[in-house]
């Protein structure tokens, strides 16, 4: 059962023991962990190739036979889809989130053990059925990752027949997979954390996955119904979406139908997606400068709180995404108002990040350079999310290259970057060696600078009115020639941040074999996975005895201690020091 | 769009509320040594993961249902001299009178689990799955007057009709899947009932909660009827 799987067990662990059930229908949360992000890698790496093919149609226009504008369109959906939820959610949900939670929390495994190996495996499913898209007639669908109806489902849309059907259908089946992974976080935060892991112990990183899994259960839900509905009118013929639409000459199939319905179910999802993505990667980021800085991170009460407060905001801004679909202007008002409230608690914790390092004896390692590139980087996303956030200033931008440089920068860069600095922070727990430092610098320097260099340009685009979503510009008299130019340097910039992400899988790989012997602390971290008795952790995680916890997950640096830091169970006798005083610089 | 919020700031709430103001207030970084906390596994008095597990699902159905009902309303608003309300086949009463009668059956077996009583448990259980399917046999027959009168997915009250229903009698089918697991594993002669506790109790609560969405999507859809 279950509930003895995280009690202590003093009897040998019935490890599995085939090769099959160890590491294929693997019930250990490590392995599934390791599975979701594999997979999720690998078809990020898709969604990569697809942004290098749409880089070189736009720097170098009708040159490349082999992209006609129909691909182009299939190749933004396939991208923007799979890069927010088949890559980012499920990598931080299904891949970071199984790896930590348990062993954060001190457990032996998730309390739903059977469930969570389903949840990887329905997942898989959900990639396959969306990468079947690009074998069958009419290939992906080409409507957007917003996928908004009608033009959908309607013909001249690039896989309105099959494509968006098969769309739908893996996004209903992700949403199946996302239930039962989500289910088990949040129970196991709930339900299995180890004696003296009260909330407020908690490492930021469980906070913000545990948020972003209670977001993502909440929010998902309203993806299932658009896609349900939008299924039924594209099979069977109903209007809940589709209005009187005179397609190529054919007399109209639906009637009365509201686009603008789907836009809000749309939303009401794509909203929190931002923040089921972003909550984690704040999470994450915050333990990756506290441990690397040697600080305990400024106001952690705070943090949770923000954590909490960004969480229920999340739910009522969507409708800034649709304030040119013709809405009363008090309803923009609103969302408005909403949308810059949100920026309070995510500046609390910016300001937070900063005063962490704030006389922090700083160590540039890889996940240190990671987590930093990431404040710059997500500071100059949300900026410019206040701009968009205001109706008067987005409805000249909406539909820009604006838009594209604005939602890279804050949910695509951002997060990547902490995903890089969590790989480099964590593989030395999940592999037992350390990732090549050299090359993982020239991966840091290229991918950063690489991507300013990518989407700063793309706001003076914006600016200039350069329309997004276009396969080539033609009768657009308003773009000077020299935006051109833009393009091209912006294609050169892709193409270098490409190379350097192959740098990153080579290191990943020979490291595995080659990297430096890591032992069980190398980051002398505090947080409990890095106490476990073997590195890799085993089957069950803590041996006999589950580990128990006297303070809090940032006692770094504690004067009188003996060492710069006191891992989260150590009693109070053994560390030899006077931990409480951190509450002099704390809140 | 706004009965979806305002379920979602009553689930939030009761997360901040009952979970983390009282907790929240502590200071982690003074606090030291392990403190005797009731959260932890292992400890009794705290509700099995299966339990909370099964809260935490339904308040994901709930969310599901209410944006269910949310785009029911917003379609209705939206439309333009193309809704034409159904009227209800009678056989809905009867329908929700067998419902009421299931979660009944469920309940006596949950009763009676706590008791040890093994024969009122499979009577229990009995009743209320030939009751839950009753239920499912009723909705077919209701879709089929539907279908008889005219009503077909042209029509977009009719449409979401048939949308709630069926997504409602899905969530039923799946309950019904672990009914029949639970009363499999009591079939014989000599298990008691105490082995099947955990399912019986969690299968009533998911029962309750199948009949009070029920309730709601009945009282929704007879309120927009003709």
């Amino acid at each position: 059962m279950a509930y003895v799987a995280i009690a202590d067990r003093d009897h040998a662990l019935h490890d599995p023991q085939t090769f099959i059930t160890k590491y294929i229908w693997s019930q250990d949360h490590k392995i599934i962990a390791i599975q979701y992000a594999v997979t999720a890698i690998g078809i990020g790496l898709v969604a990569l190739g697809l942004s290098v093919l749409m880089r070189l149609q736009l720097g170098f226009p009708h040159t490349f036979s082999l992209i006609a504008p129909g691909n182009y369109l299939q190749f933004i959906t396939m991208h923007g889809m799979i890069m927010v939820i088949y890559l980012l959610t499920a990598l931080f949900l299904g891949g970071f989130g199984n790896y930590l939670i348990p062993l954060m929390c001190g457990a032996r495994d998730m309390v739903f053990p059977y469930m969570n190996m389903l949840s990887y495996w329905v997942y898989l499913l959900a990639v396959l059925v969306l990468v079947a898209a690009f074998f069958v007639p009419g290939g992906p669908t080409g409507a957007g990752w917003t996928l908004y109806p009608p033009q959908a489902v309607l013909p001249g849309t690039p896989g309105a027949s099959w494509g968006i059907v098969l769309m739908l259908v893996s996004l209903g089946i992700f949403i199946v997979a996302f239930t039962m992974g989500g289910l088990n976080y949040v129970t196991t935060v709930l339900q299995a954390r180890c004696r003296g892991m009260t909330f407020l112990r908690l490492p930021l990183s469980v906070w913000g996955i545990f948020m972003a899994t209670i977001l993502g259960l909440l929010a998902f839900p309203s993806l299932l119904v658009s896609a349900v509905m939008m299924t039924l009118d594209s099979l069977l013929g109903t209007s809940f979406f589709l209005p009187a639409v005179v397609s190529m000459g054919q007399s109209p199939t639906h009637n009365g139908g509201s686009p603008l319905l789907f836009q809000h179910l749309f939303w009401f999802f794509g909203h929190p997606e931002v923040y089921i993505v972003a909550l984690p990667a704040f999470g994450i980021v915050s333990d990756l400068l506290s441990t690397h800085a040697r600080r305990h991170i400024f106001g952690y009460r705070m943090m949770v709180w923000a954590l909490l407060a960004i969480g229920c905001l999340s739910f009522v801004m969507w409708a800034h995404h649709t304030y040119v679909s013709g809405m009363n202007p008090y309803f923009g008002f609103f969302f408005a108002t909403t949308t810059l409230i949100i920026a309070v608690p995510t500046a609390i914790k910016v300001y937070n990040w900063i005063l962490t390092l704030w006389r922090g004896d700083i160590h540039f390692t890889m996940p240190m350079l990671f987590a930093i590139g990431f404040i710059f980087t997500f500071i100059n996303g949300g900026l410019t999310g206040l701009f968009l956030g205001n109706v008067t200033v987005d409805v000249p931008l909406s539909a820009t290259y604006f838009v594209v440089g604005h939602f890279h920068m804050v949910m695509g860069v951002s997060p990547i970057l902490v995903v890089f600095g969590a790989i480099y922070h964590w593989y030395p727990k999940i592999t037992g060696r350390l990732l090549n430092d050299t090359l993982g610098r020239i991966h840091f320097w290229v991918t950063f600078l690489g991507t300013y260099a990518i989407y700063l340009p793309m706001h003076y685009l914006g600016i200039l009115g350069v329309p997004r979503r276009y396969y080539a510009f033609g009768g657009t008299d308003f773009i000077p020639p020299s935006a051109q130019w833009a393009n091209v340097g912006i294609t050169m910039a892709a193409l270098f941040v490409a190379t350097a992400q192959l740098v990153f899988l080579f290191n990943l790989i020979w490291s595995l074999s080659h990297g430096k012997e890591a032992g069980s602390n190398p980051w002398r971290a505090t947080t409990l996975e890095w106490q476990t008795p073997d590195t890799p952790p085993k089957h069950g995680n803590w041996g006999p005895k589950l580990p128990v916890v006297y303070r809090w997950a940032y006692d770094y640096s504690v004067p009188g201690a003996k060492e710069d830091f006191i891992p989260q169970n150590v009693p109070p006798d053994a560390a030899s020091g006077v931990p409480g005083t951190a509450a002099a610089h704390g809140v | 769009m706004s009965i979806s919020v305002a379920f979602i700031a009553v689930v939030v709430g009761l997360v901040v509320w009952g979970l983390l103001v009282r907790r929240l207030t502590s200071r982690p970084w003074e606090a030291q040594g392990a403190p005797a906390d009731t959260g932890h596994s292992g400890v009794e008095g705290v509700p099995p993961p299966a339990k909370i597990g099964l809260w935490v699902l339904l308040a994901v159905v709930s969310s599901l249902f209410g944006l269910f009902i949310s785009a029911y309303y917003m379609r209705m608003g939206h439309a333009h001299g193309d809704w034409s309300p159904v009227a209800l086949p009678r056989v809905l009463w009867l329908n929700t009178a067998a419902l009421i009668l299931s979660s009944a059956g469920m309940q006596t077996a949950r009763g009676a689990v706590r008791r040890a009583q093994t024969h009122r448990v499979r009577i229990g259980l009995i009743v209320g799955g030939l009751f839950a399917l009753a239920f499912l046999a009723g909705q077919l027959v209701a879709w089929r007057e539907l279908n008889v009168s005219g009503y077909f997915l042209g029509s977009p009250a009719a449409a979401f009709f048939y949308l709630l229903t069926a997504v409602h009698g899905l969530h039923l089918l799946g309950g019904l899947l672990v009914w029949g697991k639970t009363v499999v594993r009591l079939a014989p002669a000599r298990v008691e009932a105490i082995a099947v506790r955990s399912s019986v109790e969690l299968c009533t609560v998911y029962w309750h909660y199948l009949l009070i969405v029920w309730l709601v999507l009945f009282a929704v859809l007879l309120s927009t009827s003709a």
